[in-house]
């Protein structure tokens, strides 16, 4: 089609190829802004991401410091392990790389260079063999978050001393321990394993990922059934007449409600009206279904309309009652859709912030939860808790976090996708 | 408890699906001809007694709560004579953390006494819950089984459950958005008794501190919204002059431009900036575009803020763009090819088709998908209450920090939450605000869409 404007006709002449040159041009223009702006859009899905990644992958590994430890048994007895002195025996085997340290100041500074967490890294360890009380055992615990930022080479050893967390001698230290090679930097899987903390180089996920997925489990056995019910009215056997109207009108505008509405509904009606706990994943699920059944019903909706009317009509020829048409051959042609549609609705569910911000479920919680009425966190939550952190270490595990989480939403989606393209039928 | 009688009931209507199965079956065999399918006896059994039994444990769920309080309070009500709400709330707070096994100091021992009658009165709650399953589920079982003969109307009775439930399902939607507004308009009246409506509406000043205490001074608190509203139109704004041109121009592109491969590949693209969820942009806004926006600001000159309305802005811009260009390639694509074949065949090029014809016969379609993202802009919370500001301020100045609607609505409302002061209470009505002005937007909205559709279908 673009050779009827680009070829010009000898007959119009001069004037009238000046003209085309111009409407060329005009088309040219747009065509680059056209491009222009989807190049924009895409810059900034690279930025986007890219930034993510490059702040992300460093909380992937952590810097642990290996150490021969002996665990003496004057400091520590099987009967009190709780009381056990765990700290001092720790400190003594780091001391050995640095016997000049002395003075309570100077020996606590050292100590800090382990994480707080690592001496229940060793109490659990001796909790599980009491037998090794008496003996030195090699231990690999993890560094505090300003050792980690070292480590990884977030701190720059030129800027002034006063600007930084860790002073020269500081530095001196970590620097011998890494020559003596008592530095290892192992793959992070506390990110998974461990729930949230205040120190960064402890914090994990657990918690996040238990209520996400409790939360989202509530909301699958809510949304679910309700939406795919509803639609199946609508679609099959409502009356065409003004309630239906409503009730379609009434679901598109929820639809477009703000989430925020959402958990304003869930505070002021679950949480003040019910009295159902804070920050449950059970009350978040709620929430959260009463949002994806919209998505549920408008995908179910338009599965079955895809199915041809050749099916029903060949069902009730054979002497199908209506109902037996609907659930013994409409719905189950219609099920990949339903099923994608209902993914999508699951992944932006899971994506979703907002209403869990109002019920509560951003509180700091140390442990997993193991029901759906106990006190949790959910991802995004999680996600929101970190990046309002101050300590520098959260900076990665944040970019970490949200790199989970979009694992779990790029998995969903292809799911979907793939649903998509092996069941659905063209008809 | 609550998992034993769940655990009952399905069991109990999956043995009544087998037994009326069963019996339909033997009646068969009998050489009686059924008047409904076997399957359809079983299920008309296991129907009737999951359907009613079920309603009667979610509801006994829902008021066991309010009921064991009150008995609760009745109990101690000696005790709490002559107390405010908060104080009474509080004492029964602390009654159940010690009979959760929490116990702080030393409690009083008639305290101690009603927590044992708290976890006393649950236990009998529980149980007379299981024993109320048990006995209504058999009572349905023996019922249904009584129900089955040759010519009982199983399929009939099934297929009324069913179209009930479905009808039930459908109805939800509409107990949310009268849940919604009820909710909404609860506390806002509330609120409105206490501030009035004039100066909520018409007020310049957002200060939502309430006194700590009766004689403290200069703590009145000031709740005049338009400032609130202003900084969301600022963000908004900011947002849409980045999203419509870049999301029309790339819905032209790959509407008219693009070839097949290409389109093939940036749809997706769009459709994973769509996917993001909105906590991943507000994060990118502070990690990346507010300061890469100061430095650049403090490189020509200008004092930016460091929670300037500009970063939220831009950002929730780069969220709208695949929602704009999807509305607007939909738009496009609906315009009739013969309209496209008319301008092409007068001699128009492409693009004079495109901005002459195609545009701005699509225009009411666009305008709706426009407005619609107007509607989330206003509706959208995590992108700004993580990188816009606090203070409400009446300026237009997008370098500096403004504060937004859903902003507020979430400073308010974290944490600590009771609902007897107007800070709670003005967390609600802007709440009810943002429900009424979205809810506008979008109804005038999905018209336009709807309107134009039928035209030319």
């Amino acid at each position: 089609m673009t050779d009827i404007s680009t070829t010009p006709s000898s007959s119009i002449g001069s004037a009238g190829s000046a003209l085309m040159k111009k409407r060329n041009r005009h088309q040219t223009v747009l065509q680059g802004l056209g491009l222009a702006a989807i190049s924009f859009a895409a810059l900034m899905l690279f930025i986007l991401i890219s930034s993510l990644v490059s702040t992300g992958y460093k909380a992937f590994y952590q810097t642990h410091i290996q150490l021969e430890v002996f665990i003496d048994p004057e400091q520590i007895s099987a009967d009190n392990l709780q009381r056990g002195n765990f700290d001092d025996v720790l400190l003594d085997s780091l001391k050995a790389y640095f016997p000049d340290v002395e003075g309570r100041a100077d020996l606590r500074k050292l100590e800090s260079i382990l994480s707080n967490g690592a001496q229940f890294t060793l109490r659990d360890r001796v909790q599980a063999d009491p037998s090794l009380i008496g003996e030195t055992v090699t231990v690999n615990v993890p560094t505090s978050d300003d050792y980690d930022q070292l480590a990884k080479g977030m701190v720059d050893r030129d800027s002034p001393a006063d600007q930084r967390k860790l002073s020269d001698r500081q530095i001196g230290w970590f620097d011998t321990l890494e020559k003596a090679g008592a530095v290892t930097q192992p793959i992070n899987w506390a990110l998974l394993t461990n729930a949230d903390s205040r120190f960064p180089e402890l914090a994990g996920l657990k918690g996040a990922l238990v209520g996400s997925f409790w939360a989202l489990l509530v909301c699958f056995l809510i949304s679910f059934p309700l939406g795919i019910g509803s639609a199946i009215y609508l679609e099959e056997f409502a009356p065409k007449n003004k309630w239906s109207d409503i009730i379609e009108v009434n679901i598109n505008n929820l639809a477009a409600v703000p989430s925020i509405v959402f958990g304003l509904l869930a505070l002021a009606v679950f949480l003040g009206w019910f009295g159902m706990p804070r920050s449950a994943p059970l009350v978040g699920g709620m929430t959260l279904a009463l949002m994806t059944m919209p998505t549920i019903i408008i995908a179910t909706r338009a599965a079955l309309k895809a199915v041809p009317p050749s099916i029903r009509e060949a069902a009730l020829g054979v002497g199908a009652s209506k109902h037996q048409v609907v659930f013994g051959h409409v719905l189950p042609l219609a099920m990949p859709g339903v099923l994608t549609g209902t993914i999508i609705g699951l992944a932006q569910a899971l994506g979703e912030t907002a209403p869990l911000l109002l019920i509560g479920m951003n509180a700091f919680i140390t442990s997993a939860p193991d029901t759906p009425l106990d006190s949790a966190t959910a991802l995004p939550t999680q996600i929101f808790i970190w990046a309002d952190s101050p300590e520098r270490g959260f900076v990665s595990r944040t970019s970490a976090a949200i790199l989970v989480l979009l694992t779990f939403l790029v998995t969903m989606n292809a799911v979907a996708i793939y649903l998509r393209s092996k069941f659905e039928r063209k008809w | 408890m609550t998992t034993a009688a769940f655990l009952c009931l399905l069991i109990l209507s999956i043995i009544g699906y087998v037994w009326n199965r069963q019996a339909a079956t033997a009646i068969r065999n009998g050489g009686a001809r059924l008047h409904s399918l076997t399957g359809f006896h079983g299920f008309y059994s296991g129907l009737m007694i999951l359907v009613p039994v079920l309603v009667v444990i979610l509801l006994w769920l829902v008021l066991e709560g309010p009921v064991i309080d009150l008995i609760l309070k009745s109990s101690i009500s000696e005790r709490l004579d002559g107390l405010g709400t908060g104080e009474v709330q509080l004492i029964v707070a602390e009654i159940k953390s010690i009979a959760g096994g929490s116990i702080f100091g030393t409690p009083e021992q008639w305290k101690l006494d009603a927590a044992d009658r708290y976890l006393a009165l649950n236990a009998r709650s529980g149980q007379l819950l299981l024993v109320v399953v048990l006995l209504l589920s058999l009572a349905l079982l023996v019922f249904s089984r009584r129900k089955v003969a040759a010519e009982f109307r199983a399929r009939h009775g099934v297929e009324r459950i069913v179209s009930g439930l479905m009808i039930f399902c459908s109805v939800v939607a509409v107990f949310v958005t009268i849940g919604i507004v009820a909710s909404l308009m609860f506390e806002t009246i509330r609120f409105f008794e206490k501030v009035p409506v004039s100066e909520f509406l018409f007020g310049t000043n957002w200060e939502p501190q309430i006194p700590m205490r009766e004689d403290q001074v200069a703590a009145e608190g000031a709740f005049g919204w338009l400032p609130v509203m202003l900084g969301t139109l600022v963000i908004t704004v900011i947002a849409m002059t980045l999203a419509v041109p870049v999301g029309l121009m790339s819905a032209i592109y790959l509407n008219e431009f693009a070839p097949k491969q290409f389109r093939a590949v940036a749809k997706p693209f769009l459709e994973i900036l769509a996917g993001v969820p909105t906590v991943v942009y507000g994060f990118f806004a502070i990690l990346v575009v507010a300061p890469a926006l100061r430095s650049f600001g403090q490189s020509i000159g200008l004092d930016v803020a460091p929670n300037t309305a500009l970063a939220a802005g831009s950002v929730m811009g780069i969220m709208l763009i695949p929602f704009i260009s999807s509305f607007a390639d939909d738009a496009l694509s609906a315009v009739p090819q013969s309209l496209r074949d008319g301008a092409l065949g007068l001699g128009a090029t492409r693009a004079e088709m495109m901005t002459n014809v195609l545009f701005p016969a699509a225009i009411p379609g666009i305008v709706g998908g426009v407005l619609l993202a107007v509607s989330r802009a206003i509706g959208e919370t995590m992108i700004v209450v993580m990188a816009a500001g606090l203070m409400a301020k009446m300026t237009v100045n997008p370098l500096d920090s403004v504060t937004t609607v859903t902003v507020q609505i979430v400073t308010l409302l974290i944490g600590d939450t009771s609902f007897d002061n107007p800070k709670t209470l003005a967390a609600f009505a802007l709440g009810m605000m943002l429900f009424i002005v979205t809810l506008v937007i979008n109804i005038f909205a999905l018209r336009i869409v709807r309107k134009y559709r039928e035209v030319y279908d």
